[in-house]
């Protein structure tokens, strides 16, 4: 079986939101809607004080609560782990939105553009009715992945079948691939590294995982 | 100490608002007054003009949060996914619950009027469902919701009753009608003490529910309680209906303000969490960070 995932290794992320704006760019998401954002988390008191740099976004979870909760069948669930959502099925209820733990879904209820309420020529172009008052979300850029499969590519090694974030990455931080291969990118590295998943205590099985230290050879927290 | 922006911290959700509200606070007491209304209309008591005032507040509920869908004329998808989904298991109830009570309403009470109570009672265990499903707010997603919901709507609902037991036609029912409001305050009393005793959520979500606590607990829950109480088995008969229907008026007010809190205002996301802190350029992980909490 297929399990699409991603890692973002925290240890290169810089917080430079190129993710970020690949993402915009690629899904021609409204300004106020960000499908792959990076928090800038600060903790700690002087002089002791960490400053982590976090991509988040739709965790695609093996146990998706957005579409237990769907009363639609608007968002689903592929065989390869990918959470869809059905613009066409979607009634626009939010209770996708408050079902997420991960705060990754968007409803925009009238179009916005960047500039002045008036759509740029690109934003002309590129904007989708069918986006407005309903849920979305970050679709891992299902559609590059479909058709760079269809084409032979693997997904997270070549770029045309990547998602745009992770292209994007000017760090390396984000790592895309099939959990269930061992030989993926992905998995190499989840296999060398200390890691963990946003709320797992919820039960989501999320397909994001957050690489935090190296792993000694034996398997163990070198630190 | 975590330091954060809004971005990191919990925010308060905006997909459901003072609209979805309703929906929990016409289907709650409405549902509530369907079933007091087949138990009293089975001691003798007029069962229309209760059950009539019971489907208008569940359907003004419902036309309440059908205006805050983004597509309302893709309503009828809502039907689509009751495998899971607890909004349309309610959707899908609502349809028999109303054939069901326009029956009872046309043979005023008999045995659609206990028809309408059972799908009533699913309605609300349907909307209990849904909040616990909920599963990004962390003051809804508690298990512990579910009782609360469903004890302040049957409170809600006899509170009603009591109210209209001040009413001529309805007044040899007052004292049972109070009897049982003041059983269930205490029931909805001990659910929302253990409830919050027990919920863990964000401090801006905790926020919001103490401070309508002393309103909707101590006056809305236990004096409403004594109240009716004394209405059902201390006060003389002249006092008792009237006693009774303040102690309901009290009920279905705290209920029907502990349900806007909940669900307009302490309905604040998960926010992010770090079960630890990467490898930077100190050389060591760092600690947890579970901002807002």
């Amino acid at each position: 079986m297929t399990r699409w995932a991603m890692a973002a290794d925290l240890r290169r992320c810089i917080g430079c939101q190129t993710c970020t704006a690949a993402c915009r760019q690629a899904n021609a998401t409204p300004p106020e809607v960000q499908w792959r954002k990076v928090l800038d988390i600060e903790t700690g008191e002087f002089p002791d004080v960490r400053r982590s740099f976090v991509p988040v976004g739709c965790m695609h979870c093996g146990v998706p609560p957005c579409e237990h909760v769907c009363p639609t069948t608007a968002t689903k669930q592929r065989v390869d782990g990918m959470v869809t959502i059905d613009y066409d099925l979607c009634i626009g209820c939010g209770y996708c939105a408050v079902a997420c733990p991960y705060q990754a879904r968007h409803i925009v209820h009238r179009a916005r553009f960047a500039w002045n309420g008036e759509p740029a020529p690109d934003e002309r172009a590129r904007f989708d009715s069918e986006r407005i008052a309903v849920a979305t979300k970050c679709t891992f850029c299902v559609d590059r992945i479909d058709a760079g499969t269809a084409k032979d590519l693997k997904p997270g090694v070549d770029p045309e079948a990547t998602p745009a974030c992770v292209n994007s990455c000017i760090a390396g931080a984000l790592v895309f691939g099939d959990r269930d291969d061992p030989a993926s990118p992905l998995s190499k590295l989840l296999a060398e590294a200390e890691h963990f998943r946003m709320h797992e205590e919820l039960g989501t099985d999320p397909g994001m995982y957050y690489i935090v230290d190296s792993l000694s050879p034996a398997g163990e927290r070198a630190r | 100490m975590n330091r954060a922006t809004d971005q990191i911290e919990p925010w308060h959700q905006t997909n459901w608002d003072a609209r979805a509200a309703a929906n929990f606070i016409g289907g709650g007491s409405g549902t509530g007054l369907l079933l007091a209304a087949a138990a009293a209309q089975a001691a003798g008591a007029p069962y229309w003009p209760l059950a009539l005032a019971a489907l208008v507040l569940i359907a003004v509920g419902l036309a309440c949060v059908s205006l805050e869908i983004g597509r309302p004329w893709r309503a009828l998808n809502v039907f689509l996914h009751p495998q899971t989904s607890w909004m349309t298991r309610e959707s899908m109830i609502a349809v028999p619950l109303f054939a069901a009570g326009a029956a009872a309403l046309w043979q005023d009470g008999g045995a659609y009027a206990w028809v309408t109570a059972a799908f009533a009672a699913a309605f609300l265990w349907c909307q209990a469902q849904i909040l616990k499903a909920a599963k990004g707010i962390p003051a809804w997603r508690a298990p512990l919701v579910v009782p609360l919901i469903l004890s302040t709507g049957l409170a809600e609902g006899v509170g009603l009753l009591a109210v209209a037991c001040a009413l001529p036609a309805t007044h040899a029912f007052a004292r049972p009608a109070s009897l049982a409001l003041a059983v269930l305050l205490v029931a909805r009393a001990v659910a929302w003490w253990v409830y919050r005793a027990r919920l863990e959520a964000p401090r801006r979500s905790l926020a919001p529910l103490d401070r309508a606590a002393p309103l909707f607990h101590r006056i809305g829950s236990w004096i409403a309680a004594a109240l009716a109480a004394i209405a059902a088995l201390l006060a003389p008969d002249a006092v008792a209906a009237p006693l009774g229907a303040v102690a309901g008026a009290i009920a279905v007010a705290a209920g029907w303000q502990l349900k806007f809190v909940l669900v307009a205002r302490a309905g604040f996301n998960q926010g992010f969490a770090l079960p630890r802190l990467p490898v930077r350029g100190s050389g060591t992980p760092g600690a947890s960070a579970k901002p807002g909490w």
